[in-house]
């Protein structure tokens, strides 16, 4: 039985920026992963209850608005309050060196930010299978 | 990650778990012919056949998704409970895909009566992915009464999701070609509803007249089922509500008059024929001999030492004699 990796990338929030994120979903496609990707501006609920329907592997969030210690943290909130245990959370985007380690605390397994090459994404993913 | 059992899993989806559905699907994906998936849509086929099973279909780009957005509208106007499985393709060569479809109706996401799959296509082809049906029956079973397929972008001949629907809407917008396209055998043989979108666009007028000209042959071949022609223009609303009313129409008439049982019977003859062939595909488990011994057989045939039917022929009887001794 092969499982195929699921992996939804997802842009919470109200920035409109989406190049980067589709960037990685067309990279992650090369790569031979399955990706859903769902456009801007989701909430974290629909973030969370997309993954859920989709039964994906890995939630990637993308966001340069600077509100991902808001929301990055509220998808992995949402992801417990439904006893989700089996999705991984990784984000990317604008994000200060300096709200690294409080995004790890709060559940987000990998941060990439801009510039870091899609062989990092790709050997984190092979990492958590 | 823990696997669940089909009995577990029958039971989540009977009670309509949002998480037992999507799990179960991923076995019908993932698994394609192992002991759990085979106990999980065996334990289902007595709960199926409540839903209405609608297709849409049409090349890509011509606005399927959005148009299925649209429905959504009208259908959770009518309080209907809804499910979705929108299919796209995987890479021939990196065995991914980008499934990009739902991105249009994601405003139904947190719609409790809405559940939306993407599906990659893994393959398999003829427009809809192998599991597609296991979904089907996975989401008639979990009490959705409307289930809607969307195929990937079809050319000429991916017309499986016929084998499959009740209802197939097939979506084709101005600019495509000539009434010669529309004459040729595949695609406008499949519709039941023919939709022209993106009706603003210049040419529509002309390929509505052209297309009522085609229908009109085929009404005459089948004068017990009409074939509506709708025009639409998803992005503004415009025929949205027309084709609605046109497809419960649709149901309604081929439910009266038995054609529905008809189409049912001939999707259940479909199905078995597939199953029944992969099994016996798998029993032969040619595939392992063929990969083994390719390389000989294309040196041999190369070098002209051999012809290919002749060669295949020797080979299969060879196997099938191998097979009575065992």
């Amino acid at each position: 039985m092969t499982k195929k990796i699921r992996i939804l990338i997802a842009k919470p929030g109200l920035d409109g920026h989406d190049r980067g994120a589709k960037y990685v979903a067309r990279a992650l496609k090369d790569a031979g992963y399955e990706v859903i990707y769902t456009g801007i501006r989701q909430t974290p609920e629909a973030i969370v209850r997309t993954a859920i329907q989709e039964d994906v592997d890995f939630i990637g969030l993308s966001l340069l608005s600077g509100a991902h210690n808001e929301l990055f943290p509220k998808v992995v909130k949402l992801l417990k309050d439904q006893e989700v245990d089996d999705i991984v959370v990784f984000g990317g985007g604008i994000i200060p060196e300096s709200d690294i380690s409080f995004l790890k605390e709060n559940g987000i397994q990998a941060i990439f930010t801009s510039g870091t090459p899609i062989k990092d994404i790709i050997n984190f993913i092979q990492s958590c299978k | 990650m823990s696997e669940q059992s089909s009995p577990e899993l029958v039971s989540q989806i009977l009670e309509g778990n949002i998480r037992g559905i999507a799990k179960a699907i991923s076995l019908a994906e993932n698994g394609l012919a192992t002991q759990p998936k085979e106990e999980l849509i065996d334990s289902l086929y007595s709960h199926c056949g409540n839903a209405a099973i609608w297709g849409i279909t049409g090349p890509s780009g011509v606005g399927k998704s959005t148009l299925l957005d649209k429905m959504l509208d009208c259908l959770r106007r009518d309080n209907h409970k809804v499910a979705v499985i929108v299919v796209d393709p995987s890479s021939p060569f990196s065995g991914g895909a980008l499934l990009g479809d739902r991105l249009r109706m994601q405003r139904y996401s947190t719609d409790e009566q809405v559940f939306i799959r993407s599906m990659a296509s893994r393959g398999h082809l003829g427009g809809i992915a192998g599991a597609t049906s296991d979904a089907v029956k996975i989401f008639d079973t979990a009490g959705y009464d409307t289930i809607i397929i969307e195929t990937i972008g079809i050319g000429q001949s991916e017309i499986e999701i016929v084998k499959l629907a009740d209802v197939v809407m097939l979506v084709l917008v101005p600019g495509l070609g000539d009434e010669i396209q529309a004459l040729k055998a595949g695609i406008m043989e499949i519709g039941d509803i023919f939709i022209i979108n993106k009706s603003d666009l210049d040419g529509a007028d002309r390929l509505h007249s052209e297309l009522e000209y085609v229908l009109n042959l085929k009404r005459e071949n089948k004068p017990d089922l009409e074939h509506p022609l709708v025009m639409t223009c998803a992005t503004n609303n415009k025929g949205i509500d027309e084709l609605y009313d046109r497809t419960n129409r649709y149901l309604t008439t081929i439910t009266q008059n038995g054609i529905l049982t008809r189409k049912r019977r001939n999707h259940l003859e479909h199905e078995i024929r597939v199953i029944a062939l992969a099994k016996i595909r798998e029993k032969i488990d040619f595939n392992s001999r063929l990969e083994a011994q390719l390389d000989g057989w294309i040196n041999e045939i190369l070098l002209k030492k051999a012809s290919p039917y002749k060669l295949i022929n020797q080979k299969i009887n060879g196997l099938i004699k191998e097979m009575k001794h065992r």
